[in-house]
């Protein structure tokens, strides 16, 4: 561009030139470093407040009074997370649909804690703690049981699980998605243990892991 | 024209008339950086203040945090009011019966030691005396006819107050108070070093409270201003270097 | 690599004017290799003002325009929000780093007349971005909803009520309530992050257009651009902007910076400067602090304010001493624009009103007393009389002749 003329001036010597772009680059380098750090403080204002973790700390459940086949929705981190008693046919069925499924075995490593990788994605096998967001777009699916009359008009050879409204996606009891369905990826098993028998804490990690 | 601002700038200071004195201040020589100072604060607050004043925007996790405490001892030593420990130093007083109780609802102290100042609490907590004219019995040297009862007066023992005649330039005649006295001499030196050490502690944690983040605004400051000279002088290497074309 | 930057611009060019903006107003624009110390001031209230809108962004985020919740978000920020204390003490002192600024730059128009002909535009929009600085300033310090926002709001809309006839209703209206409240918090809310910013951008934006147009006035106060041009096509006292002054600008701007790093890590309250301890206590519209006074770019109009123990005539005063400021250019007659060729007369009026002006800054921030008073009195009519008076020792004033070439 014409400013070239301009901007070139009076310049000796190839020393001095070379001398001028060392500086220009010294200072765009050293300028460029402090811009950026100067930019962390205000991205990292965007995260979660204190306030905001302090809202999604660990929630207890009491599962004393579930019963089979039952599912209890508990709000931890502002997301529905389910807790569904499974009966020992429930579990047997299990086995049966990994045919049908994208990751029977749980290998995504992101989706489930690792003491939760195993046949029922659970730590006591009666009970699945999932959280309850379909791993497509966010919408939270429908719990359907195998005695539901719409569980006909769905899929074939139902034999309970979790159906999604917005675009169609299917898991079953232990939160496995089917292949054929737009969601990617099983349920998303959270951090979780239980205080005794009967209580379960979600947000925190059991023992061990 | 420079000489001339200059020396108003100069001056300046001398216009500045002496400015309408209030009571004495007791000096408060607080230390951030000590963190039993600090703990002790926190614990004296939990226990005498944290029944009436709340302190909405201090959160029991970060105090634990900030000040070197386990998640247990801040359970144990501060938490009386919740088991929550992302909370903050809320009351279960209303302010209704704050003002029911003491004719006001007592104040939030988290920003307290920024509105206040510092050596100001530490003065008023050092000059609760007898005042049988108050409901309570009890007056303050900072604070006059305060509403609040001398709450560490387990610690501190009780002060009266020991009044002067003293005529004015009227030659009216007046009482005025020259200093407080414990009621009770017993081991006066040690227990009035151990309370003035008490006080400052609480009023420590109080400063930390009021601004969580100065420790870290310090340290973050040295670093700012570290880069900001190198800065300084690589761009004035280059503007040296490229002005070599005007003079 | 270079054909391809070339290629680009080329193809940029072909549809808006890049290479033409750069030159009109960065390569190609001249201005007097003798720009001093005072000349820094233009650029760095442009840096204060990025810094303002961005950490002001920022601030919004976490902020709550509601009289129950303003006070707690403002301490929210500073301790729940990452980094929010940091943030949040940018944006209070950079409030009055502002003023610093703007203060020095206007100061230095007065040094070196870079209000005349044919500057008169230039000076009138420069003065119309300090009134809306004011009027962003003043709806900004009630945002944080402490005692001193509330009087300090209280005290100013209230200035409204002595206008005769419509005076209280218009207060009102300002207010939208008797008295300032959650209404008020939430109206001047939008005026300071909505209205006042759009209207402050543009008047930059005409502020740097004129300036471009008329060319930059120097410490000597010699058209530069009456000179020919030389054989780069340079006037013989001119050296383009970039690369000469965006360098040295930059130096400023590290000067600058450390200066306010300094500010904001070591002393963010500035000893009540910046900050005032009344401020931490949540506004009570039941209590009126012991001491109220502005912060401190305020005081010396509020000095002149209290100057006058009559309610009209005191906003009278005030008022009046802006719109003073307005009519500089038409009110300095000399034959020379630049103190360097001053008299001693004007220099010496100029003094007086430095003087007067900080003294009136001083006394805007005390508790009102006989002598105080009395001496804001002496102040105001020297204030005064710097600018009525000028159309006269200005033209008395002995000056002396000014050079053909820039001296420096």
């Amino acid at each position: 561009m014409s400013a070239q003329s301009v901007t070139q001036v009076s310049t000796d010597s190839i020393d001095d030139k070379s001398k001028r772009h060392f500086l220009i680059a010294a200072t765009t380098v050293v300028g460029g470093i402090g811009a950026g750090f100067a930019a962390i403080p205000f991205i990292l204002s965007l995260q979660p407040s204190a306030k905001t973790r302090a809202a999604g700390a660990p929630v207890e459940v009491d599962i004393g009074k579930l019963e089979m086949g039952q599912r209890i929705i508990v709000e931890w981190r502002g997301k529905p997370v389910w807790v569904v008693r499974r009966s020992e046919k429930n579990l047997a069925d299990l086995v049966t649909l990994d045919s049908q499924l994208r990751d029977p075995n749980s290998e995504k490593i992101d989706q489930q804690p690792v003491y939760a990788k195993n046949a029922g994605r659970s730590i006591k096998s009666e009970y699945l703690v999932v959280v309850g967001i379909c791993t497509h777009l966010g919408c939270s699916p429908s719990y359907v049981t195998e005695e539901d009359p719409v569980a006909k008009t769905l899929r074939a050879d139902w034999k309970g699980g979790f159906f999604c409204p917005c675009h169609g996606s299917f898991f079953d009891l232990a939160g496995r998605v089917f292949q054929g369905v737009p969601a990617p990826t099983n349920l998303v098993v959270p951090p979780h243990k239980y205080l005794s028998d009967t209580r379960v804490i979600v947000g925190v990690d059991a023992e061990g892991a | 024209m420079k000489r001339l601002i200059l020396a108003t700038i100069l001056l300046l200071p001398t216009l500045a008339f002496a400015s309408t004195e209030g009571p004495l201040l007791e000096q408060a020589h607080t230390d951030l950086n000590n963190k039993t100072s600090l703990q002790e604060g926190a614990k004296l607050f939990a226990n005498y203040c944290l029944g009436c004043h709340s302190a909405n925007y201090m959160r029991f996790e970060r105090i634990g945090k900030d000040l070197g405490f386990t998640e247990e001892e801040v359970k144990q030593s501060l938490m009386y009011t919740t088991d929550k420990i992302g909370e903050t130093m809320k009351i279960a007083l209303k302010p209704a019966d704050g003002i029911t109780w003491f004719g006001m609802a007592p104040p939030d102290l988290s920003v307290t030691a920024r509105s206040r100042g510092v050596n100001w609490l530490y003065t008023y907590l050092l000059t609760f005396y007898l005042d049988p004219k108050r409901p309570l019995g009890v007056n303050n040297l900072m604070f006059k006819d305060v509403a609040m009862p001398h709450v560490l007066w387990e610690r501190q023992g009780w002060q009266k107050p020991i009044y002067e005649t003293v005529k004015d330039a009227e030659g009216q005649e007046h009482q005025v108070l020259t200093k407080l006295e414990l009621v009770d001499k017993t081991n006066e030196k040690e227990r009035v070093e151990k309370y003035r050490q008490e006080v400052l502690n609480l009023v420590t944690f109080l400063e930390y409270m009021g601004e969580p983040t100065k420790l870290e605004r310090q340290r973050l400051g040295m670093w700012v201003l570290l880069y900001l000279f190198i800065f300084l002088i690589v761009a004035y290497l280059l503007k040296r270097e490229y002005w070599k074309d005007i003079h | 690599m270079n054909n391809l930057l070339t290629a680009t611009l080329g193809w940029m060019d072909d549809r808006f004017p890049v290479s033409q903006w750069w030159n009109e107003h960065l390569a190609h624009y001249y201005a007097p290799k003798n720009f001093n110390f005072w000349y820094y001031f233009g650029s760095l209230a442009i840096l204060v003002l990025v810094i303002q809108l961005v950490t002001g962004i920022f601030l919004a985020i976490n902020y709550k325009p509601d009289a129950s919740l303003a006070f707690a978000s403002v301490e929210y920020i500073m301790r729940d929000v990452e980094y929010g204390w940091l943030i949040r003490y940018m944006h209070a002192i950079g409030g009055s780093f502002f003023f610093i600024t703007v203060y020095l730059h206007m100061f230095r128009a007065l040094l070196y007349g870079s209000y005349r002909k044919p500057r008169e535009l230039l000076w009138i929009i420069g003065m119309l971005i300090y009134l809306s600085l004011m009027a962003e300033s003043f709806l900004g310090y009630l945002l944080p909803w402490g005692q001193m926002s509330y009087w300090g709001a209280q005290v100013i809309i209230s200035l409204f009520g002595a206008i005769p006839y419509i005076g209280e209703d218009l207060a009102v209206w300002v207010r939208g309530d008797f008295v300032v409240s959650d209404i008020t918090l939430n109206r001047f809310f939008t005026y300071h992050v909505v209205s006042m910013p759009i209207i402050l951008l543009g008047l930059v934006f005409l502020h740097i257009i004129a300036l471009h147009h008329v060319g930059s006035n120097n410490p000597d106060g010699i058209e530069i651009k009456k000179q020919p041009k030389n054989e780069k096509g340079w006037y013989l006292d001119g050296i383009p902007f970039h690369p000469y002054y965006t360098v040295k600008d930059i130096v400023g701007v590290a000067v600058f910076m450390i200066i306010f790093a300094a500010a904001l890590f070591y002393a963010p309250e500035m000893g009540g400067y910046f900050l005032e301890q009344n401020n931490f206590f949540p506004a009570d519209p039941m209590q009126t602090p012991q001491h109220i006074e502005p912060l401190w770019y305020f005081t010396p109009f509020y000095a002149i304010l209290r100057a006058i123990p009559d309610k009209l005539m005191g906003v009278v005063a005030m008022g009046a001493s802006i719109v003073v400021l307005f009519l500089l250019p038409w009110l300095d007659r000399s034959p020379v624009k630049s103190i360097r060729y001053k008299g001693i007369v004007f220099k010496f009026a100029l003094f007086l009103f430095v003087i007067s002006f900080i003294g009136l800054g001083y006394l805007g921030m005390q508790v009102p007393t006989a002598t105080f008073t009395l001496m804001s009195q002496i102040l105001s009519v020297i204030y005064f009389a710097f600018f009525l008076l000028m159309p006269f020792y200005s033209v008395w004033d002995k000056t002396k002749p000014v050079p053909e070439r820039l001296t420096d």
